[in-house]
């Protein structure tokens, strides 16, 4: 079937969709919402499945019907991506799931801004008690002077 | 044709070869013989800009003759391709685009090179620097990725054509822009290298670089955010930003060059920071080449990546060797690197610069680690994953936001130490404008807390305000020192006050533009689509719009066939606009490609895409998307460049200093006049 037949067709699946469970429609609509940008599209646009727009796309339209399919089905969320992961394999999911070793993708960025805040923090600190070679009080005249500039150079931005 | 190419590329690589052995060996040795040699050592570097422009010439030349027995241009080319996209094949692939890199290297170091009476001696340092990143670009362009190489076999009659994608007008500024940034960084890296290999004296150096490291992130800034609207414009997702491994590679560098910016004014004003500067603007220069390494060498997917190939190796050697180098000469001068003075307090404009830098370096990390888990997942694991928007957005919108917070408060310190006292009498009208502005956005039915989308979206604003607030505040309280002073007007204070520090005001002008950007990211929340097949006179609505197919059509052309929609737009039943989605087929490389119809306003934009054609019922589907505030994203950026342009011009009372002193007498004018240091 020529992929625009096939989007349409599936056009028409989403809106008879739509239509079916509108009483309960804003919590499908926003879950397949929800889960479709959980999603990747596998044709190898590396786009998310709700966005994946790829010109003679073979896979977009035929994942968003199954996606919707299991929402049909009653199929909790993690139902329908454990679906995803065994049909499609690992990459299906856009971000790394949060178990065994892939949790180290998540804690890590926010590992980093803790240890960033303590380091920054420590090293105020230990800035704050600093030893500068800087005596004022056997100073002549001049350096005094490059004092004075230095001075008006620091508080001026 | 191509002979005369090949043979430019050659001599190119001779010369810079000699640029940096002879600028190299004549900075070891003294005497009026090294001089003559680092002379032309200099002549050299000059040279090479002179046989690298023929040969882009030669290229550009032969693309336009449509000579198709070079295989670049077989590859990037055709004859019906129109002009402007034919100059811009030189580059759309892996060794057009090297060359063209080589050609804005040789650029900066002309330029560097002319100027060299700035200070001989660390010009000539940096000049040497700058030699041997040109050799490295050259040895690429002139071995494994030679844009002159023939074809094999019979003389084809027409060439594949340049990508579809590509062949858009902000693709003929967007790659020049990017590489313009990228390339730029080089110069404030050579000069880094070059004061830190000579033990340079003073920060100097830094004032010499400023305005290169300036110009280069503007670069960059606009590189970036029009590959942003490109991708919003042509590939018809209805997003601007994917997170997709080659947008974060120019990511990278944007952060660390930004961080650089602001950390430099520690070491301008405090003698601080001086480690952490040197490695910053190393940093930069490697992540540009990293993220080089990224488009070029198939480590990673990208739908915007060049072709697979072994000039992985080539980057890979590039950046160990430049990074021993960096290590090297870091380790063997580090005295020298020390530090002059002490932080005083946490509450400083010091240790406001700290956190900034410190969130920038989280952003640009987190950045890098999401770009290289899958290849790490694969190493560990053996299985790849993916790490797509969901991870980068989760990720990096706290920092965003802590970076937001950083920037309103930020200002409003003193260097040194500022009294609690005093920040909460600056900051007390501003956080308030930002509280009201919450409770007016849910009072007119803003939902923050469906979800975290939209809880962000609203603390993003807020926030926005908040900077806002600080920004104008201290554009007033400076404005009204001057009109006190002076008798003008507020506005004509605060132009005059813009005037004599340029710098700091056009630095809080990018930050307007930064939070206005941040404003148009805060709506893409509340994005919403539809897809609809559309006969004549069919209908859709989305949001307070409606769309009518008046019509569709197909035309033709020696580049390509295309169908297209006319579409009416009604909004709240008045006719507004008239919209035309169009679909491309290009020709020669057998592709498609779409053409976005897209209404931009202040509050949304309408964008519409044309999906396909039903081959059964032979009606056009259309995709619509109501995308909130992006405009304010355009509008961001242009202030943002205003603000930079800003603080590239010398304040006035730096002119006046260098018009009327003469040059015995510049240091005790210095010191009357302080603005003139570092403005």
């Amino acid at each position: 079937m020529h992929f625009a037949t096939k989007k349409s067709v599936h056009a028409a699946l989403l809106a008879i969709a739509s239509f079916v469970f509108m009483g309960a429609g804003d919590g499908l609509e926003q879950r397949f919402q929800d889960l479709g940008h959980k999603l990747m599209c596998k044709c190898g646009c590396n786009q998310i499945l709700l966005e994946c727009n790829h010109v003679g796309c073979s896979y977009s339209e035929r994942m968003r019907a199954e996606l919707m399919g299991g929402l049909q089905r009653g199929d909790s969320d993690s139902l329908v991506l454990q679906a995803f992961v065994q049909k499609y394999g690992a990459t299906v999911l856009a971000a790394p799931p949060t178990t065994g070793f892939n949790q180290v993708a998540w804690i890590t960025p926010y590992l980093a801004l803790l240890t960033g805040i303590v380091l920054v923090v420590v090293l105020v600190r230990k800035w704050k008690y600093r030893v500068v070679p800087a005596g004022a009080s056997d100073l002549n005249a001049a350096e005094l002077d490059a004092l004075r500039q230095r001075a008006r150079q620091e508080t001026q931005l | 044709m191509a002979e005369l190419g090949s043979y430019s590329l050659l001599l190119a690589l001779g010369l810079s070869a000699y640029s940096f052995v002879a600028g190299a060996w004549a900075l070891l040795r003294k005497g009026e013989a090294s001089d003559r040699l680092a002379e032309s050592a200099r002549r050299a570097g000059i040279a090479v800009f002179v046989a690298v422009l023929v040969a882009a010439a030669v290229l550009v030349i032969s693309t336009f003759q449509n000579n198709f027995s070079i295989a670049y241009i077989f590859h990037h080319s055709n004859r019906d391709l129109p002009a402007a996209y034919k100059f811009a094949a030189l580059w759309s692939g892996q060794e057009g685009s090297l060359l063209f890199w080589s050609l804005l290297l040789a650029s900066y170091g002309l330029v560097l090179r002319l100027r060299y009476r700035v200070d001989p001696r660390l010009v000539a340092h940096a000049s040497a620097v700058i030699a041997a990143v040109q050799v490295f670009f050259l040895l690429l362009v002139n071995f494994p990725a030679n844009p002159f190489a023939m074809m094999q076999g019979s003389l084809p009659p027409d060439g594949n054509g340049l990508n579809p994608l590509l062949q858009y007008p902000e693709m003929v500024i967007h790659p020049p822009m990017l590489y313009l940034g990228y390339v730029g960084f080089t110069v404030p890296f050579a000069f880094a290298l070059a004061a830190l290999m000579m033990k340079y004296p003073g920060e100097k150096w830094i004032h010499i670089t400023r305005r290169w490291t300036m110009v280069t992130w503007l670069f960059l800034t606009c590189g970036i955010f029009l590959g942003a609207h490109w991708a919003y414009s042509v590939l018809g997702w209805g997003g601007y930003w994917g997170w997709d491994p080659v947008e974060n590679a120019s990511l990278q560098p944007w952060l660390t060059g930004t961080a650089f910016l602001h950390s430099v004014m520690m070491q301008e004003k405090r003698g601080m920071l001086k480690v952490w500067n040197v490695w910053l603007i190393f940093c930069t220069f490697l992540l540009s080449i990293f993220g080089t390494f990224l488009t070029r060498s198939g480590v990673v997917s990208s739908v915007h990546a060049f072709a697979q190939s072994s000039i992985g190796t080539w980057f890979v050697s590039f950046l160990a060797l430049t990074f021993a180098v960096c290590v090297y000469w870091f380790v063997r001068n580090r005295d020298h690197l020390r530090s002059e003075n002490r932080l005083e307090s946490l509450v400083s404009r010091e240790s406001s610069f700290l956190f900034n830098n410190l969130l920038l370096l989280v952003a640009c990390f987190t950045v890098l680690w999401g770009t290289l888990f899958p290849v790490l997942s694969e190493c560990v694991q053996g299985t790849k994953v993916t790490v797509g928007p969901p991870f980068f957005n989760r990720v990096n919108i706290p920092v965003a936001v802590l970076l937001l917070i950083l920037t309103a408060v930020g200002p409003l310190l003193a260097w040194r130490k500022t009294s609690v006292e005093s920040l909460k009498r600056n900051f007390l009208m501003p956080a308030c404008l930002s509280v009201a502005t919450a409770v007016i956005l849910i009072a007119f039915g803003f939902r923050p807390f469906t979800d975290t989308a939209a809880f962000y979206s609203l603390i993003t604003i807020c926030l926005s305000v908040l900077v806002a607030a600080t920004v104008v505040s201290e554009f007033v309280r400076g404005g009204r020192v001057i009109a006190g002073h002076t008798g003008q007007n507020l506005l004509a204070s605060m132009v005059q006050l813009t005037r004599r520090n340029t710098r700091r005001y056009g630095g809080y002008i990018v930050h307007f533009g930064v939070i206005v950007i941040m404003i148009g990211f805060a709506g893409a929340a509340f994005n919403r689509d539809i897809e609809r097949e559309l006969g004549n006179g069919d209908s859709m609505s989305i949001g307070p719009y409606t769309l009518t197919c008046k019509s569709y059509t197909q035309d033709d052309n020696p580049n390509y066939s295309s169908e297209w929609a006319i579409i009416d737009v009604t909004k709240n039943g008045r006719h507004v606009d008239t919209l035309y989605p169009e679909r491309r087929f290009y020709k020669a490389s057998q592709q498609a490609a779409t053409m976005v119809a897209n209404r931009s306003t202040l509050p949304e934009d309408l964008y519409l895409v044309y999906s396909g054609l039903n081959q059964d019922s032979g009606r056009p589907i259309i995709r619509a998307h109501l995308n909130p505030l992006v405009l304010w994203i355009w509008i961001g950026v242009h202030i943002v460049i205003i603000g930079t342009l800003i603080a590239l011009v010398p304040s006035i009372s730096a002119v006046r200093v260098a018009m009327r002193v003469p040059a015995r007498a510049a240091v005790e004018e210095e010191a009357r006049h302080p603005a003139a240091v570092g403005d």
